[in-house]
């Protein structure tokens, strides 16, 4: 495999193949956790380890798994690095584990991990299905991290908890606006950044 | 006690809605609501195997992993709950297949409506999320059964309406980058906006 394939699938899913906008995979565990950047950024970080480490270790032991049995052998590898990853968080960023509570155990049934475990890393060599982890894993955060951004910055004025926009409550300027805290603002903001990316795009756009 | 199993139905059914508050199970959600009736069809099916998931994994919880649960078998001190999301997922991935083969055998014609659909929400997230919902919310059986039933109940609801809405939608011109998922986004937002009228509501 030249570098150039490699180089490809690392970059192809951030915006040409992204698994949230174009995929349509993984938005399940995801977009209750972005009404802070930080737990965003967390969570990103979280999803790229377990979706690299897990296409690393299917594709290892790709022909050695009957196919019947396929589906649980995954599950497994998948679950039991959810739970490494867990323990972890726990250990080191406590506050963030509990703000992103059940989300973190939901990574095993993101269809990101699944799909690509499934699509990629059963038919490619480790070291490019790594690869291909990292890329979607990628593509993932930056959606989340700009819907995270958004969200904080005109929700609450903020970003990483540091004041942006000083609101009017603290004296400031800025008047919050209590929508982007709420849920359907994820909905609205990833929905317009379908709409951005199609329009950039238009190949992907749908016929009905 | 009655009330209190009343008030967390509609609890997990409207103002804490699976589909629209937490975003779990979306990817199915907006996959499978193209059509009413198939919609109606994955909606059957997420009610019964959450009704049957969520009160089978807190007995698992309850009795064999949580800290302290073991002392009836003399080991007070271990704690298993490190292997909350294994068991989970197994639990329910042998519980679906066992859901399937009974109905199979006993209810053809249910079985044969469920279809496609009874594997695929194996890993539907709505399902895991409401067995760790169970264990973080510290529910006992009977509140973990009423809860199972009433969050199915509730994305059954919102993704049958989902797909009305998008049955009509098919007449309306529609931008053409937004055609398609995007406005499903858009409206599942709206969706979700009207279902926040539900927020603080206490029987």
């Amino acid at each position: 495999m030249s570098s150039k394939q490699n180089r490809e699938a690392v970059i192809d899913p951030l915006l040409n193949n992204n698994p949230i906008a174009v995929q349509v995979l993984g938005i399940c565990s995801a977009l209750a956790v972005t009404t802070k950047l930080e737990t965003a950024l967390v969570m990103s970080l979280a999803v790229i380890v377990v979706v690299s480490l897990s296409n690393l270790a299917v594709s290892t032991i790709r022909n050695y798994i009957p196919s019947s049995i396929r589906i649980i052998v995954q599950l497994t590898i998948i679950a039991s690095l959810v739970i490494i990853t867990d323990q972890v968080l726990k250990a080191y960023v406590f506050d963030v584990s509990k703000q992103l509570s059940v989300f973190v155990g939901l990574i095993i049934t993101n269809c990101i991990v699944m799909g690509r475990a499934e699509a990629y890393a059963m038919a490619n060599p480790p070291l490019a299905s790594l690869l291909d982890g990292v890329g979607n894993g990628l593509g993932y955060s930056l959606l989340l991290v700009i819907v995270g951004a958004v969200r904080e910055l005109f929700g609450a004025g903020q970003l990483m908890g540091v004041t942006i926009l000083p609101l009017v409550r603290d004296g400031g300027w800025y008047p919050a606006n209590g929508l982007m805290v709420l849920s359907p603002a994820a909905f609205f903001l990833i929905g317009l950044a379908i709409w951005v990316i199609r329009t950039m795009k238009p190949e992907l756009v749908e016929s009905e | 006690m009655l009330e209190h199993y009343l008030s967390l139905l509609t609890k997990a059914t409207f103002v804490e809605n699976m589909a629209l508050a937490f975003f779990l199970g979306m990817c199915s959600f907006l996959a499978v609501s193209k059509k009413v009736e198939t919609a109606i069809g994955l909606g059957a099916a997420v009610v019964f195997v959450l009704t049957v998931t969520c009160p089978m994994n807190a007995l698992i919880y309850h009795y064999a992993l949580r800290e302290g649960a073991l002392t009836w078998a003399g080991m007070p001190e271990t704690n298993l709950s490190f292997l909350n999301f294994l068991v989970f997922i197994g639990t329910i991935a042998a519980a679906v297949q066992i859901v399937e083969m009974t109905l199979d055998k006993f209810l053809p014609a249910l079985h044969a409506a469920l279809g496609v659909f009874l594997p695929l929400i194996a890993v539907n997230c709505a399902i895991l999320g409401s067995s760790l919902f169970m264990v973080e919310r510290d529910y006992n059986i009977g509140e973990s059964l009423v809860f199972g039933f009433g969050s199915g109940l509730g994305f059954m609801l919102a993704v049958v309406a989902l797909a009305a809405i998008r049955e009509k939608m098919r007449y309306s011109d529609v931008p053409a980058g937004l055609r398609g998922l995007g406005i499903t986004f858009i409206v599942t937002g709206l969706m979700a906006l009207g279902f926040q009228a539900f927020a603080g509501i206490q029987l």
